[in-house]
């Protein structure tokens, strides 16, 4: 289906140079929707969050939900934007039957924000300042559904069917200025800026921030400039990227077909794209180049949305501390490395185990459990760890269990398969699986006795003071106990039993 | 004719202000004012052609609703809103549950709207009677009823001339004693040119004042709803009933009305400062006109008004301004209408079953050439690169236009001029040249520009044709108690040199409709 050519990456970065720009769409979790009373609720039964407003009826007007108002000015303040004391919405003009008015009411001049920049932290550390142009109020548009034809796009489609609980979702888009200079870290930037803006809506509250409910789109622009030079090429605008790793992808893919295209001598076509999952691809969507006319003016059934400053502060005085910050907070709190924390914060983590700490684990059991033991298996289930369904209660029986020394760590892995099986708590896992640590002293002394008895010679190497050599007698009091002993108290009676102190 | 007839006949001329009191008095049960306005309207709506429905079973429940609380007595009977019982006409541009809204277009042809509009709960929750939906041009685009793709309203003075437009219908409904109240709307003049033409009092009320939730959109930013009735003073009650502030508007205003009433009865002009607006009278306008209008300036003067002349220079641009920023809003405010949720839908004869294809046959099917004119001028005056040079220096006129509203109202505390620059003209006459049409609402379409309000009453005949001369008042903005005031008193003044109210000296249309109808047996 798709016959693009692209250049293998590395090659397209010896010889271009991307400039990209990010529209990231925020659903808000309001109660009622923008401009209507009809509830802002997803997953129901189509076209019953809907009142005459969102359905257009005639004779209907807009009144703006104060909630989402409130929402967009707190997301403008966490990027750092400066709010508009007064700005107005404005008719977006375009016949489609997503849009019941056949016209979106949206920020066209006058954003509630502007001049904002987020601050991005790669992988390896690095943190690169993208600048935000604005963030605007909109409306979001119902939802097609394209029937019979093989794609589930329009084209080819017998019929359509249409959805308005989502239209007049309220919705923030935040819009990049072009960010320039991210090289060959372009794709990795881009899913990190996305990741960065989820996070920080979700840490406001204002959204649900789910990728995979569309709480959070992603429209991705890209283009290329041979090296040196300062003006951009032609871009392309690919929709609807909506999973952290489709942005990476989506952006590597366009820096190789765009790379092809030049290559050949052809211009790129200004257009937007669309993004398929499964062949990890974009394909050619409409042309722009007819330079859509939106017949864009002032909303006259709105007045204008006034921020007063007092509002504002007062709202600034109640933003949760900003992710970043509060990453910076954590590591000095927990102790870790510059590494670990990095591994931490990659992986995912990070609330969880601040839950697990807060519910009384040490901050490294805490994080030995969740690096450890959770995020290889949330992995292997192609999860995410947060969404596996560990509690951090359960972490921290566990690892209660183990310094208690009911469990070693090797059945305290055992046990959490269990929970992770549904087996039931930690207690009744150890109870059904037999898994107790071996306390009674006396199995354990005839297993050292056997044990001493068949290495003499290490033995006498313990009494001389090689510590290390003791690893040897507890191995086979392990083996004789099949496991089940509790390691520190077999070393304890062993050192005891030849008379050595610590 | 019977006794019974005589004191029907007697029924529907009285005003609203009066059929309240003999409601109230137990004189008259409103089931019997109810019952005498069908009645006219099935004796002469046939020639006025002013209803597009006719709403008699759910007029005839509410009336006899109010009739039952008020023989029960007790604190419901008490609370009844004065207006209980009094019928009304709604414009067909005002969504109401259980009667169908067409806004006077095929696109809408049997549609029903699933909600009433603020100003029918308010005609609801005062127990009004709604007699039925009143005639229009086809989205409130005309001057004259005729762009009504259910055929044109007749003008009770003269069937063979136009009512105005585009309320002609609630103008000529009420002017034919087929309702002593009606809504309308007014977006350039529909309320008040119609009540010029038709020997009625129409009220376009200050932007914002009354509720346009449910009135469906021409242009957002100057439609308003307003009253038409006989009289001043019915104006005063309806406006009192309809205005106020309603949050599913967010352009309504905030504070309550002023007492509306009280200011119509208590109409005084000693002392006021009346201007008349040099640039809305004379050249243009029809000599008959201006008789009555000075008449009437005379009669104000004598009365105790300061008559001032003031100037807005910038009223000569208003009707360029409004013909571009009407036309934008109207383009937009119309898009909803493309056959997927609801009214008509027109399927394609040949070729691909597209949606844009659908939406182009439906909206080429629906639409009548006016709409379509307007959609035209509207959708290219907001392109891309005409924008600055069209909608843009449209907004700065009416800016200029509001500053010249300030700097007469800063001379005068009311504003003067005839509402429309001629009386009824014939049918037909001015249907192909739009612009002939449009010159109709030269002297309303400021007020709208600058939300302020006006009212429009009778002024006499011309002495060339006859014909209805409407007086239009214009006032500052949230001052519309000022319009009751002067209204009423210039109102008096002329009922007294008439001997009578304006519209005693209309046609008998009952007779006329017996003469038809012997001329036709005759045949």
């Amino acid at each position: 289906m798709n016959t693009d050519a692209v250049l293998s990456f590395d090659e397209a970065m010896e010889k271009y140079d991307p400039v990209l720009g990010f529209e990231v769409h925020v659903e808000l979790n309001t109660k009622t929707k923008m401009f209507s009373s009809a509830p802002n609720v997803f997953g129901d039964e189509p076209n019953t969050n809907v009142n005459e407003v969102d359905l257009g009826m005639p004779g209907v007007l807009p009144v703006v939900n104060r909630t989402a108002i409130e929402s967009s000015i707190k997301i403008g303040l966490a990027l750092n934007c400066k709010i508009a004391e007064s700005c107005r919405f404005a008719r977006k003009q375009y016949f489609y039957p997503d849009t019941p008015k056949n016209f979106q009411t949206s920020q066209y001049d006058e954003p509630i924000a502007y001049d904002g920049y987020l601050d991005v932290e790669l992988e390896d550390g690095t943190v690169f300042r993208v600048e935000i142009e604005r963030a605007h109020m909109e409306e979001d548009a119902g939802k097609l559904t394209h029937m019979g034809g093989a794609t589930g796009r329009i084209q080819g489609a017998d019929f359509s069917l249409v959805d308005y609980n989502r239209a007049g979702v309220p919705l923030v888009e935040i819009v990049t200025k072009p960010i320039e200079g991210a090289g060959s870290r372009a794709p990795e930037l881009a899913k990190a800026y996305v990741a960065a803006v989820r996070e920080i809506v979700k840490n406001l509250g204002v959204s649900d921030a789910k990728m995979e409910r569309g709480n959070v789109r992603c429209d991705a622009n890209v283009s290329l400039r041979p090296h040196g030079r300062e003006r951009f090429g032609i871009r392309s605008e690919t929709k609807n990227v909506n999973s952290l790793r489709a942005v990476e992808h989506a952006v590597r893919y366009e820096i190789q077909r765009h790379a092809a295209v030049l290559d050949s001598g052809e211009p790129v076509i200004q257009e937007t794209r669309h993004w398929h999952e499964d062949t990890r691809t974009t394909t050619s969507g409409r042309a722009k180049s007819d330079a859509d006319d939106y017949r864009y003016f002032p909303e006259p059934d709105l007045v204008p949305v006034v921020a007063s400053r007092e509002w504002v502060e007062q709202i600034r005085a109640t933003l949760p501390e900003p992710p970043a910050e509060r990453r910076k907070r954590l590591k000095a709190d927990w102790g870790y490395s510059d590494l670990e924390f990095r591994d931490v914060v990659n992986a995912g983590v990070l609330d969880e185990i601040e839950e697990t700490i807060a519910a009384g684990a040490t901050a490294s059991v805490a994080r030995k459990w969740w690096m450890g033991e959770i995020v290889g298996r949330a992995k292997a289930a192609d999860v995410d760890p947060g969404q596996l369904g560990v509690e951090a209660a359960t972490v921290v029986e566990l690892s209660r269990m183990v310094e208690a020394g009911k469990i070693n760590n090797k059945m305290a892995s055992q046990v959490l398969d269990g929970v992770l099986a549904g087996e039931g708590t930690p207690e009744e896992i150890v109870e059904k699986r037999g898994l107790a640590v071996v306390s009674d002293d006396g199995p354990l002394l005839e297993a050292i006795d056997a044990a001493l008895a068949a290495q003499p010679d290490v033995a006498e190497k313990i009494r001389g003071g090689k510590m290390q050599a003791i690893g040897a007698i507890v191995g086979g009091v392990m083996k004789a106990t099949r496991g089940q002993a509790d390691a520190g108290r077999v070393k304890e009676l062993i050192l005891e039993k030849l008379g050595v102190s610590v | 004719m019977t006794e019974q007839n005589t004191s029907a006949d007697t029924l529907i001329r009285l005003s609203a202000a009066q059929l309240s009191e003999k409601l109230r008095a137990g004189e008259v049960t409103a089931v019997e004012v109810t019952q005498a306005y069908l009645d006219r309207i099935a004796a002469v709506d046939g020639q006025v052609n002013a209803f597009l429905h006719v709403n008699a079973g759910e007029a005839l429940a509410v009336a006899a609703e109010v009739d039952a609380i008020r023989a029960a007595g007790g604190a419901e009977a008490e609370a009844l809103h004065q207006l209980a019982g009094v019928p009304i006409a709604v414009k067909d541009l005002i969504v109401t549950i259980g009667q169908p809204t067409t806004a006077g277009s095929k696109i809408l042809e049997g549609w029903h709207s699933p909600y009433d509009a603020t100003v029918v709960e308010r005609l609801r929750a005062a127990k009004m009677p709604i007699l039925g939906k009143t005639n229009l041009d086809e989205f409130a685009m005309g001057s004259s009823t005729e762009h009504s793709a259910y055929g044109p309203t007749r003008n009770p003075w003269d069937l063979d001339r136009i009512p105005g437009g585009s309320g002609g219908g609630s103008a000529a409904a009420v002017a034919a004693f087929e309702a002593p109240l009606a809504l309308g709307t007014d977006t350039g003049g529909s309320i008040r040119q119609p009540g010029a033409v038709t020997g009625t009092v129409g009220v376009k009320p200050t932007y914002g004042s009354v509720s346009r939730y449910g009135a469906i959109a021409m242009a957002s930013s100057l439609d308003q709803i307003g009253p038409v009735t006989r009289t001043v003073l019915d104006s005063a009650l309806l406006h009192q009933v309809i205005g106020g502030h309603d949050p599913r508007d967010s352009t309504s205003l905030p504070e309550p009305l002023e007492d509306l009433v009280a200011a119509a009865k208590t109409g005084n002009v000693e002392g006021l400062r009346i201007g008349i607006i040099k640039e809305l009278h004379g050249e243009g306008y029809q000599a008959g006109v201006e008789n009555r209008f000075n008449d009437a300036l005379e009669l104000l003067k004598e009365a105790g008004a300061e008559i001032v002349e003031v100037s807005c220079p910038n009223f000569q641009y208003a009707l360029g301004a409004y013909y571009l920023i009407m036309p934008s809003e109207a383009s937009s405010n119309l898009a909803k209408f493309d056959g997927v949720r609801y009214g008509l839908r027109v399927l394609p004869e040949d070729g691909p079953m597209t949606i844009e294809r659908v939406m182009g046959a439906t909206r080429a099917a629906g639409f009548g050439d006016e709409v379509k004119r307007r959609i035209i001028l509207g959708t290219y005056a907001l392109s891309a690169g005409y924008y600055d040079a069209y909608y843009g220096s449209a907004q700065k006129v009416r800016t200029l236009v509001q500053r010249d509203f300030e700097a007469a109202f800063a001379q005068a505390d009311v504003l003067i001029s005839p509402t429309a620059p001629t009386t009824a003209f014939p049918l037909g006459e001015k249907l192909d040249d739009p612009l002939a049409m449009y010159l109709n609402d030269v002297a309303t379409i400021p007020a709208n520009l600058a939300g302020v309000p006006g009212l429009s009453l009778p002024g006499g005949l011309a002495d060339e044709d006859g014909l209805p001369v409407g007086i239009q008042l214009l006032a500052p903005a949230r001052e519309d108690a000022r319009l009751y005031r002067v209204g009423a008193v210039l109102e008096s003044l002329l009922e007294a040199k008439w001997g009578g109210p304006l519209l005693a000296q209309a046609p008998d249309l009952a007779a006329a409709a017996a003469e038809t109808l012997e001329t036709q047996e005759a045949k």
